[in-house]
């Protein structure tokens, strides 16, 4: 009985660990947006300030971009932020800088083809850089295929770079003594969050240990990536669906190449059942292999989209306003709140994510021994 | 749904999957490896500790059941021992008692057969002694009173005058 009294305690004390850094990482960033988030709107005020240009703000910030813009001043049409490297193929490979196409207001040409941005996507146009729009107010040119560096991708290479400090120091830590010092000691138990919480409950203690990479890669990427969504510098990563999608698929792979003989079975030839009922459920099974991952991108996606809409609507209250002096408070009250349950949706999303992963995964590899 | 598909970036997509790919393999040999190993190393470590804290508990236990065994054991074995001892004072005490009992009437019973038989020659002195004296007495008397011859006379008389009486 003692030995599971200490277990136990040490158990609490992770929980009350996690939940300390949680409350830490909510203040941290509860204050940083406070005072970043205002700054960096009161610089876009000076054009920004109509119901039609909010909208077309949000929009473009939803989506990914070409250049690393920090901030833009409508009037001046001046853009504070560093251009990306955008990479074509279009009859070979396109190597040119974004600073090209000036904000999508002028045509880049490059070597005997023009290129022009619309709306945060790259057409082949003519030298003059005309785009012609269908009824539904599509760009109809041809797309190149676009490789380029974006906004989204610097971040995600940031963020990858973070991960492989942060951990790598965490695991090098364990190289000096058994207990992580300094950072590793916020990070520690949140890996232990991982395994103990996600991993074990899910795919069982036989078979965790494989997946454990990916489902603590998976977990605080998309959290410091949805992190850092809330920051001001304006990316919004895990609201694409690009990156869901592909996540999603991670996982979907994952999980139909670890599946055992007992899992094909059951998609198949469901055991237990008439046979007639066998041919009806293996299209269903078939059909739901493909619906769960599908489930896990768009609700990543839709959160954080809709976490990204609401704020930045929640600010813009303040332009659209009459009263200025009244709207702003109220604003900024609403934009804090919403912030610090986004701050949790950030977690709940990453954790979610990682968690169905791994019932997934779980479903997958599991014995079936109860049937 | 038309809109989403429209979003799809096919690019972002590809850079996605590579950065995934590449942090999950680096990750993986210098991070998650490693903290795994040494998170498991730890906590066998301290399992293994408690496990022998507690096999060191149970062991104390049993040695102090042991100590109190044989504490009882020898309690028993004193209190047994004392009580033979008092038997055995109790036994002699009893075997003395009586033997000097036996002795003691010895010497009563020897006593009074001494008492006894001197008493007898005691008696048998006296009468001897009280047997002679009479006759010394007598003699003296029949001497004095045969002094004088009528005296003599007249005791043979009275004596024939007995006999006839007789």
């Amino acid at each position: 009985m003692h030995r599971n009294l200490g277990t136990e305690f040490l158990h609490v004390m992770q929980k009350r660990t996690v939940v300390k850094i949680l409350l830490i990482f909510t203040l941290v960033f509860n204050v940083a947006n406070l005072f970043a988030k205002e700054p960096e709107k009161e610089e876009d005020g000076g054009q920004v300030n109509t119901k039609s240009q909010i909208d077309t703000y949000i929009e473009h910030h939803l989506q990914d971009s070409h250049d690393f813009t920090l901030w833009s001043d409508g009037e001046t049409g001046a853009h504070v932020g560093f251009p990306l490297p955008v990479i074509l193929w279009d009859n070979g490979l396109k190597v040119f800088s974004s600073s090209k196409f000036h904000h999508g207001e002028t045509v880049a040409k490059v070597g005997d083809q023009h290129y022009k941005l619309d709306h945060g996507k790259i057409y082949k146009t003519d030298a003059e850089g005309t785009i012609n729009y269908d009824e539904h107010h599509h760009a109809t040119n041809v797309k190149p295929l676009d490789f380029s560096i974006t906004k989204n991708v610097v971040t995600m290479l940031i963020v990858g770079v973070l991960m492989l400090l942060m951990f790598g120091g965490l695991a090098k830590s364990y190289k000096k003594g058994a207990l992580p010092t300094g950072f590793g000691r916020v990070l520690e138990p949140l890996v232990i969050y991982v395994r103990d919480e996600i991993a074990i409950p899910n795919i069982g203690k036989d078979n965790y240990r494989k997946f454990m990479g990916f489902l603590l890669t998976v977990f605080f990427f998309i959290w410091i990536l949805n992190l850092l969504g809330m920051t001001p510098l304006g990316v919004n990563v895990t609201g694409n669906i690009a990156i869901t999608v592909c996540l999603a698929l991670f996982t979907y792979f994952i999980t139909q190449f670890s599946a055992n003989k007992e899992y094909w079975k059951h998609i198949f030839w469901m055991p237990g059942v008439p046979v007639l009922m066998k041919i009806v459920l293996m299209p269903i099974e078939i059909l739901g292999t493909l619906t769960k991952p599908f489930a896990l991108l768009i609700r990543l996606f839709a959160n954080i989209t809709a976490g990204h809409v609401v704020i930045m609507s929640l600010i813009a209250l303040i332009f659209v306003a009459d009263n200025v002096y009244v709207m702003t408070p109220i604003s900024l009250l609403l934009t804090i709140f919403i912030s610090v349950i986004e701050l949790l949706v950030a977690f709940l999303q990453a954790f979610i994510f990682t968690m169905l992963s791994a019932l997934f995964i779980g479903l997958a590899v599991q014995d079936h021994d109860h049937h | 749904m038309d809109k989403l598909i429209n979003d799809f970036s096919f690019g972002l997509f590809f850079w996605q999957a590579l950065i995934l790919v590449v942090l999950l393999v680096l990750l993986r040999k210098f991070a998650w490896k490693p903290i795994l190993d040494s998170l498991n190393n730890r906590e066998k470590g301290i399992k293994n500790a408690l496990e022998s804290a507690e096999e060191a508990r149970k062991e104390m236990q049993n040695l102090q059941a042991d100590n109190e065994r044989i504490l009882n054991e020898a309690r028993a074995e004193r209190d047994g021992m004392l009580k033979e001892a008092r038997q055995l004072k109790e036994n002699m005490i009893a075997d003395a008692k009586s033997e000097a009992q036996a002795e003691a009437d010895k010497i009563v019973a020897q006593a009074q057969a001494t008492i006894a038989s001197e008493k007898k020659a005691a008696i048998a002195e006296l009468k001897n002694q009280v047997a002679g004296l009479s006759v010394e007495i007598a003699e003296k008397m029949v001497r004095k009173e045969l002094a004088d011859k009528k005296k003599q006379l007249d005791l043979v008389d009275s004596m024939l005058g007995d006999v006839t009486l007789n």
